[in-house]
């Protein structure tokens, strides 16, 4: 075996340990939380969705209103002399 | 509908809490050596991987085949390099005296038995800078297991 082969499997030996019982409220914890991601992350889902008709619906009602291409091109200067 | 949908999120729940009876205790041993805290009594790991589990847990429906033990272990060790100031100080465990990027790198090379390319492309550095925290971190864990520092000495290094 080459010699940082035996380093590793000397460390890897170092770290590996019998596995503890686990506190028993660990994955209620952890549903909890994630129930909590979930429902935050819906809701910023639903208010970017919000958010994003608003903007929608106003430049709709701005363009019906205002009707910007219908306005009559600017005069310009005549063209004399030429 | 909602009936459906109760039912659903209840064999979510059930699939994930079967999930974490099975590797939780690996993962909270491999949290448990990043945060240097003593294997008995590690809040701080426990806090660090019901935060990754979570993130597992609201991803679970999303996951399509990715394992989540490798979900879990990516987010835990993306916690672990966020907040890894507060874990500077040693607090008893068998990697104090390491740094915690050093711990990070051991961790995840030699006890979880990530490639090195993978773990450097997660960590967001360099080949090379992982084989030689790897190197460091081994150098400084072999070295102390030859000679084992008597727990006085190492607290007055601690204090100095």
């Amino acid at each position: 075996m080459k010699l940082p082969d035996r380093k590793e499997a000397e460390v890897r030996r170092l770290l590996e340990a019998p596995v503890l019982p686990l506190p028993p409220d660990l994955a209620e914890r952890a549903l909890v939380l994630g129930a909590r991601l979930v429902r935050r992350r819906r809701l910023l889902h639903l208010a970017v969705c919000v958010l994003l008709v608003a903007v929608l619906l106003g430049l709709g009602v701005w363009a019906l209103t205002a009707e910007p291409w219908s306005t009559p091109p600017p005069a310009t200067s005549p063209t004399r002399g030429w | 509908m909602r009936e459906r949908r109760a039912r659903q999120e209840r064999a979510r729940a059930r699939e994930f809490e079967a999930f974490v009876a099975g590797a939780g205790g690996r993962l909270l041993h491999a949290a448990t050596l990043l945060t240097a805290e003593p294997p008995g009594a590690a809040p701080g790991a426990q806090r660090l991987l019901v935060g990754a589990l979570a993130h597992t847990c609201a991803d679970w429906t999303r996951l399509r085949g990715e394992d989540p033990y490798d979900h879990t272990r990516q987010e835990l060790a993306a916690r672990f390099a966020h907040t890894a100031w507060r874990y500077r100080r040693s607090r008893g465990g068998l990697l104090g005296i390491l740094s915690p990027q050093e711990r990070l790198v051991l961790v995840l090379r030699l006890y979880e038995g990530v490639a090195e390319e993978q773990t450097a492309a997660g960590l967001g550095l360099p080949v090379e800078r992982v084989r030689a925290l790897c190197s460091r971190a081994m150098a400084a864990m072999l070295s102390r297991g030859a000679a084992p520092l008597p727990s006085a000495l190492r607290e007055a290094e601690g204090a100095l």
